[in-house]
């Protein structure tokens, strides 16, 4: 029968896969983005590394800063290319597709955050590499799998919330565009993008944990310069509240992608253009 | 009525409808209280990081010197985020989300006029982010910005060259979005962020390497945030601008600013004659 639990794990996996494929394969035709992805936000992230230069700060901070702005390509590429993605594909034309398909709104999702993954990491690894070698950046690793776990697990919750996020496009327009436009300094500040988070204060930290990037950043800093004392909670701590966010927010795109789906269908607005 | 003022009408009323059209795309996705709550946020937050920043190393933000020369330069480099997104975005945005964009080109008789009408709602509410920002460095952070000291010419004047220069340099921006895809939108934000860094917006210019001070003292928007420097705060960041006169800064940011027209304009006629030649101005790309 082709309603077993086996042929929809294989249906969704090759929808993810076909998705993922679609991105990359439109990557690799324009290679305009290796210049305004990578070698341009190398520049933006510099500025604020020359900023605590100028405030003679000390050197480590160069480092909180190349990791920021690493993690900022991720957080782009949640915002832009997955959680408002839903938006593009419906001025596209594409969102009523992925609706007649017998597959998971979460494996398009998903396809799309492995797809956007590719270019991120490049960017984001490009950025580490270079603003290394340019600022002279040592690193004092006390365990690599630790900051690989982190890393991934950050990763996870990221992308939850991000799929989080697109399920309100599935119901608004250009609220949720500008919604996500929003996200963008309010949380580059309260995650502590370009400095350690706790100097906003142990209570307003906790608040921003919800963002996974919080937890992660923290964790991964503490990881890699752990010389230093500027965590906002023990690190296995951490590792632990991102494990939590993993699954609670992948389990809430779950549920917000059907209600939402339900409510845009009853008033008629899931394939409603120009909002 | 002559064609060189039929010409003038037409520009303006491309311009003025242009602008109306961007204002209300802008704008009337929310109602005002909380379209001015996202108008507020978003600059205040992005000042904020610099504070938390200069807190963190320096146990106080507030009041004159470096911090003042900081806040001021972050304040007003939104215009050029602003300006650059505004310019850049109307073509992505019309081409591939509206598909509107070949009827506008076939319609429009000036492309250039439409971008900056598209572009107005933007330097609109940069002008809003900045005032906010200003106020809200002024009431709470001690920013020595006092009206009886303020030079309001070199502000203005500054003020107009830089935006030239940034419109200038958003026209070229635009012509190259016409030949690239989609995922290419947010390069506004990437040249935005090359030019924070070698305008020194906020930090003095003198710490850049050589080769990279060479650029900053090529671009103009250093010399406008120069200026707007010393016209609030009474003096200028760096010391490699230290040699400039008033005048002399005013005057090579206005030859900088023509400058970065005539070259953004050669750029977006010749991105444009390739958009059209390889069939790219109704481009969709969906990935």
């Amino acid at each position: 029968m082709k309603t077993d639990l086996k042929w929809h794990i294989r249906v969704n996996v090759k929808a993810a896969i076909a998705r993922a494929y679609v991105r990359v394969v439109g990557t690799n035709r324009e290679f305009s983005w290796i210049f305004f992805d990578t070698l341009l936000p190398l520049l933006g992230t510099a500025a604020y590394v020359y900023i605590y230069r100028a405030m003679d700060a000390p050197e480590e901070y160069v480092g909180f800063v190349l990791l920021g702005g690493a993690m900022t390509a991720y957080w782009m590429n949640v915002l832009w290319n997955m959680a408002s993605n839903f938006y593009f594909e419906r001025q596209g034309w594409n969102l009523e597709l992925y609706f007649i398909a017998p597959i998971s709104r979460m494996a398009i999702l998903a396809g799309m955050a492995i797809g956007g993954m590719f270019m991120t990491t490049i960017r984001a690894g490009s950025l580490i590499v270079l603003g290394s070698l340019l600022f002279n950046v040592s690193f004092s690793v006390s365990s690599v799998p630790l900051v690989v776990l982190t890393f991934v697990l950050t990763l996870v919750a990221l992308y939850g919330l991000g799929m989080l996020f697109s399920s309100l496009f599935l119901m608004y327009g250009r609220e949720a565009w500008h919604t996500s436009n929003l996200l963008q300094e309010p949380v580059y500040l309260l995650t502590g993008f370009y400095f350690p988070v706790r100097a906003l204060g142990f209570y307003i930290a906790i608040a921003a944990s919800i963002i996974p990037l919080t937890l992660g950043m923290d964790a991964v800093r503490q990881l890699v310069f752990s010389h230093l004392h500027f965590g906002l909670l023990p690190v296995h701590v951490e590792i632990a509240g991102l494990g939590v966010l993993g699954v609670g927010l992948l389990y809430a795109a779950g549920v917000a992608l059907e209600r939402m789906e339900r409510a845009a269908k009853k008033e008629g607005r899931l394939t409603l253009r120009w909002q | 009525m002559a064609v060189g003022s039929r010409q003038a009408v037409e520009c303006w009323r491309t311009f003025r409808l242009a602008a109306w059209l961007g204002w209300q795309m802008e704008s009337n996705w929310a109602d005002p209280f909380l379209f001015s709550i996202y108008s507020i946020v978003k600059p205040v937050s992005h000042s904020l990081i610099l504070v938390v920043m200069y807190l963190v190393v320096r146990g106080q933000a507030a009041g004159a010197g470096l911090f003042a020369q900081m806040f001021v330069g972050n304040a007003f480099f939104l215009y050029v985020g602003q300006i650059l997104f505004g310019l850049t975005w109307v073509i992505i945005e019309d081409r591939e989300f509206y598909q509107m964009f070949k009827y506008m080109y076939v319609s429009t008789p000036n492309m250039y006029w439409y971008l900056l009408g598209r572009s107005f709602a933007k330097m609109a509410i940069a002008t809003v982010s900045v005032v906010i920002v200003l106020a809200f460095g002024k009431m709470f952070l001690r920013l020595p910005i006092h009206a009886s000291t303020v030079d309001l010419t070199m502000v203005c004047l500054s003020m107009l060259f830089g935006m030239v220069s940034c419109v200038g340099m958003g026209i070229g921006l635009a012509g190259v979005m016409l030949i690239i895809a989609r995922h290419g939108g947010h390069a506004s934000e990437a040249v935005a962020g090359a030019l924070f860094l070698l305008s020194g917006a906020v930090f003095p210019i003198d710490i850049l390497p050589r080769f990279a001070l060479y650029l900053a003292k090529a671009l103009p928007t250093t010399y406008w945030l120069e200026g707007v420097r010393r016209g609030l705060l009474g003096s200028g960041m760096s010391q490699a601008m230290a040699a400039f006169s008033d005048r002399e800064l005013m005057i090579v940011l206005a030859v900088l600013s023509l400058l970065s027209v005539i070259l953004g304009t050669l750029t977006f006629i010749t991105c444009e004659k390739t958009a059209k030649s390889r069939g790219l101005i109704d481009m969709h790309t969906h990935h």
